[in-house]
């Protein structure tokens, strides 16, 4: 059997490229795919403590996890259209209204 | 003559500072309704009715009672206690008729110089208030309530100097008079501290004067002398001495009535009633009191060389009383406390009575203030003529005139007592016989030869109105018989020290001469002063050349020395006015808007400067707040790893 | 080495590699098309979990319906001309996740959760137990996550709506 430290080892892994993604790139959908891909990440620990301690809650967790982030991107994405109505880019350097 | 104690009711004491503060406060709202008569009459009636209370007070008063009205406590604090309360001895029960008395009929004296003044409801809403204020200085039975008196007398007193305000120089002689006697108040609250601090440090916390009395000897001497110095430099300020005397001669700016009661006969008294009161702590110090001796009679010398110049009638008057008050603290210097008071006593008499006739006679010439411009008025003004030689031949020490006595007393003490000296005596007669000179210098100029006034003065020279001539005359009869209460043993003996022996018991004088001393020594007194008259005479009462001859040559010198008060006033104006105004318009100038300023707006600046660096971190950007998230999180998994 | 571990190895570096290739590579498209596979490669991890129910919704919502939006607003809004061609920080982007990661694994590594799996029935993550769970124990929030999905439906309408 796979030890346990195997999953979270792996889970963070992807979750720290996950943050790489959203910090660096420079188009809006990237971003929040790279959110989608950390909250992958998350749901991947979950899972594995759910195996490893027995305990159904851990996957009830991820069930609410992936709810939510569908949610999530629906409106994410929902704002993403708007915005580029307005101003015909996704870069999220150009949109710095509320700078000091 | 000895009433019963239980015969006079407590509460009768605090209507006697109530009853002009009472006029004061109806005259301050409701004087422009009474009008200048009404407003007069009724502080008049206010001074007149704490006289009835003071003389019936007096009469019942045995000699060594002691009235005590309490009215409320005013500070308590741990064990500290001060109580506004009044106590009435035969040391407050004289000052109480001065301070009436004089006052009452200085009030009755104002009713007719002041008559025409736009300000009269004002100047008697001053002389009220300073009425009261001079009451609660000698009726207070502790010392903080003494010094509330205290300055409250000397606001009246810049009020009152600055009267005509109109005229800038009146103000600024108001404010010198006011700031020359803070520095001397200051010198008083710090011996005020220091008594209640160094007494508190053997537990006894209490300013009670009756407290105090009983126990100052658990005071260290040396304490106790650094407390009697500077308790008396507020004497010094108040009753102009030297080196603080230089505001009374500018006081005289203000109006006559003022000059007499004020400047003469009460105010400047309050130094030496101060000293009395506390003659028990006085007492313990001699080195003060031999300083205070040594001042008194150099103030006395000094001022009378200046008055010997004088060409303003005022002025003359005014370094009169500063003489005269030399004369007090001599006194009091040499242990004499009664023969203080007593001169006191007669000195508010003929003092007033000379202002007062001063006051007729400038009244008369239409404000003319100037010597020379005077003489002859013998003729126009007999009722002043009179009862103005009557107080000069008072001041001088004529006999049997109440100056007499009193000032043979104290030249007398200052001969024989244990902490008298020859010196001092010597200093004292030679002064006494300078008094002579300048003050029938003054006479003889003013009433005698021909009249120097300008032709339309002349015309309408007048005596002045009843009102004015009375209180004159009434002073002028005080002049001779107060003294009559204090005569030495070899005549009918002393009333006076009868009644202030129980206040003085201890400090009682001691006679280190015999009788026969004392008829030499007032032989001596009454030579110089007969010497001095005479030669005023010759000088001012003839027209003679003399005057023209001295003040020419070998007089020269010394005479533009005196006539310029030794230059006291430019060599403090010098010493300590310019530097000190200097330095306030540096402070205001630079320091304050430099450095103050700048310390405050410096903080604003900085706070400014960092937060326009700190902003830069709002960049609108939200990967760049991202980042300052992942930041966080990598700062608390760090903290959660130390942990490990 | 035994079959799981095989497999774990090779799921996990096409994980990774899978990830790697969301973020660097240039065109949305294509990180999109990473992101699925790396879904789908979750979805397997999940079901080598003993978590079956939870791994075929996974292809079902997440790479079927999330996905596939996604792949409609990239088209809808042709971004291909829009990315700008400079990147910033990667640098400092680089070693923060390094950071990150390396904190992460030594906080999580540290604990002392069982190295073996706990001994489960037939039954363990199949969709009867995942429907007892959240149909008794956890009832709440999934009244709540369907509020949420009415909210985010409606939201997402009017946020998207054409200015008319």
């Amino acid at each position: 059997m796979v030890p346990l430290n195997y999953y979270l080892i792996l889970g963070a892994v992807v979750f720290a490229i996950g943050v790489l993604g959203v910090i660096v790139r420079r188009d809006l959908i990237v971003v929040l795919m790279s959110i989608e891909l950390m909250l992958n990440a998350v749901n991947l620990t979950f899972i594995a403590f759910a195996r490893f301690l027995g305990s159904m809650a851990g996957q009830v967790a991820v069930f609410f996890v992936m709810a939510v982030a569908a949610a999530e991107a629906v409106i994410g994405l929902a704002i993403i259209i708007s915005v580029f109505r307005h101003r015909q880019t996704l870069d999220p350097q150009e949109m710095q209204l509320l700078k000091w | 003559m000895v009433a019963p104690t239980q015969s006079i009711a407590p509460e009768l004491l605090r209507w006697i500072p109530l009853i002009p503060l009472l006029a004061c406060l109806l005259n301050t709202f409701f004087g422009a309704r009474l009008g200048k008569r009404g407003a007069g009459l009724l502080a008049s009636f206010a001074v007149g009715a704490s006289f009835a209370i003071a003389l019936y007070i007096f009469w019942l008063l045995p000699a060594s009672g002691v009235i005590r009205d309490t009215v409320y406590t005013w500070i308590e604090s741990g064990s500290f206690q001060v109580k506004v309360s009044f106590q009435v001895d035969a040391l407050t029960a004289v000052m109480l008729l001065v301070v009436t008395g004089v006052g009452f009929l200085i009030h009755i004296y104002s009713l007719g110089y002041m008559g025409h003044d736009e300000g009269m409801v004002r100047f008697f809403i001053y002389l009220n208030l300073f009425i009261f204020f001079m009451l609660l200085l000698v009726m207070g039975d502790n010392v903080l309530l003494l010094f509330v008196g205290w300055e409250g007398v000397g606001l009246c007193s810049y009020l009152l100097i600055g009267f005509w305000y109109h005229d800038h120089t009146n103000a600024i002689a108001g404010n010198k008079a006011f700031i020359v006697n803070r520095i001397g108040d200051f010198g008083f609250v710090l011996g005020i501290l220091l008594l209640v601090t160094e007494l508190g440090r053997q537990g006894i916390w209490t300013l009670d004067l009756a407290e105090l009395q009983k126990h100052v000897q658990l005071l260290n001497p040396n304490m106790i002398t650094l407390i009697t110095l500077l308790l008396f430099v507020g004497a010094t300020g108040k009753s102009a001495q030297i080196p603080l005397f230089v505001w009374l001669p500018d006081a005289m700016a203000g109006p006559t009535p003022v000059s007499a009661l004020i400047h003469a006969a009460t105010m400047v008294t309050a130094g030496v009633y101060m000293t009395a009161r506390l003659h028990f702590l006085f007492s313990l110090a001699p080195a003060t009191l031999s300083l205070i001796a040594t001042i008194g009679a150099a103030t006395a010398f000094f001022a009378a060389t200046v008055a010997l110049t004088q060409t303003d009638i005022k002025r003359v008057l005014a370094y009169s009383t500063v003489s005269q008050l030399g004369y007090m603290f001599l006194a009091v210097g040499v242990g004499a406390f009664s023969a203080a008071i007593f001169h006191l006593f007669t000195h508010a008499f003929f003092k007033a009575c000379l202002f007062l006739g001063a006051g007729s006679v400038i009244h008369a010439l239409e404000g003319e203030q100037d010597m020379r411009k005077m003489g002859g008025l013998r003729s126009y003004l007999p009722t002043t003529y009179c009862t103005y030689l009557i107080a000069t031949l008072a001041i001088a020490g004529a006999p049997f005139t109440a100056g007499f006595f009193s000032k043979d007393l104290i030249l007398w003490q200052a001969y024989s007592s244990p902490l008298g000296s020859h010196e001092l005596w010597l200093i004292a007669w030679v002064t006494a016989g300078m008094t002579a000179l300048y003050m029938f210098r003054q006479f003889f100029m003013v009433f005698h030869g021909s009249c120097r006034a300008d032709e339309h003065v002349k015309a309408h020279i007048h005596e002045s109105p009843a009102l004015m001539t009375v209180p004159l005359v009434i002073l002028a009869m005080g002049s001779i018989f107060a003294g009559w209460l204090g005569t030495p043993e070899y005549l009918w003996g002393s009333r006076w020290d009868e009644w202030l022996k129980p206040i003085f018991g201890a400090a009682a004088e001691t006679h280190a001469g015999s009788a026969g001393d004392e008829i030499l020594l007032m032989q001596l007194t009454l030579a110089i002063v007969a010497l001095a008259i005479l030669l005023a005479y010759f000088s001012y009462g003839r027209e003679g050349k003399l005057p023209r001859h001295l003040s020419s040559f070998a007089w020269g010198g010394p005479y533009r020395l005196f006539f310029n008060k030794y230059y006291v006033d430019e060599l403090y104006d010098f010493v300590i006015v310019r530097p000190f105004t200097s330095c306030s318009r540096w402070l205001a100038l630079v320091f304050d808007p430099g450095v103050i300023d700048g310390l405050v707006n410096g903080v604003a600046k900085g706070t400014r400067g960092f937060s326009l660096i700190w902003r830069e971190i709002q960049t609108g950007n939200i990967q760049h707040y991202l980042i300052g998230f992942l930041i966080g999180i990598l700062g608390i998994l760090a903290y959660y790893l130390g942990q490990l | 080495m035994t079959p799981s571990m095989m497999l774990f190895y090779v799921l996990g570096g096409l994980l990774v590699i899978a990830s790697l290739m969301v973020v660097f590579l240039s065109s949305v498209v294509h990180s999109a098309m990473a992101l699925v596979a790396a879904l789908f490669l979750i979805a397997i991890l999940f079901l080598t979990l003993h978590a079956p129910m939870v791994g075929v919704l996974q292809v079902l919502v997440y790479a079927g319906a999330i996905m596939v939006l996604f792949l409609f607003v990239i088209m809808l809004l042709n971004p291909a001309a829009v990315e700008p061609r400079r990147r910033f920080g990667w640098g400092f982007g680089i070693v923060a996740s390094l950071l990150l990661a390396g904190a992460l694994v030594a906080v999580m590594t540290n604990g002392e959760a069982p190295l073996d799996p706990v001994a489960s029935t037939e039954l363990f993550g199949s969709p009867e137990t995942l429907a007892k769970s959240l149909f008794t124990d956890f009832v709440l929030p999934f009244e709540i996550a369907s509020v949420l999905l009415l909210v985010t439906i409606i939201g997402a309408v009017v946020l998207a709506k054409r200015e008319s």
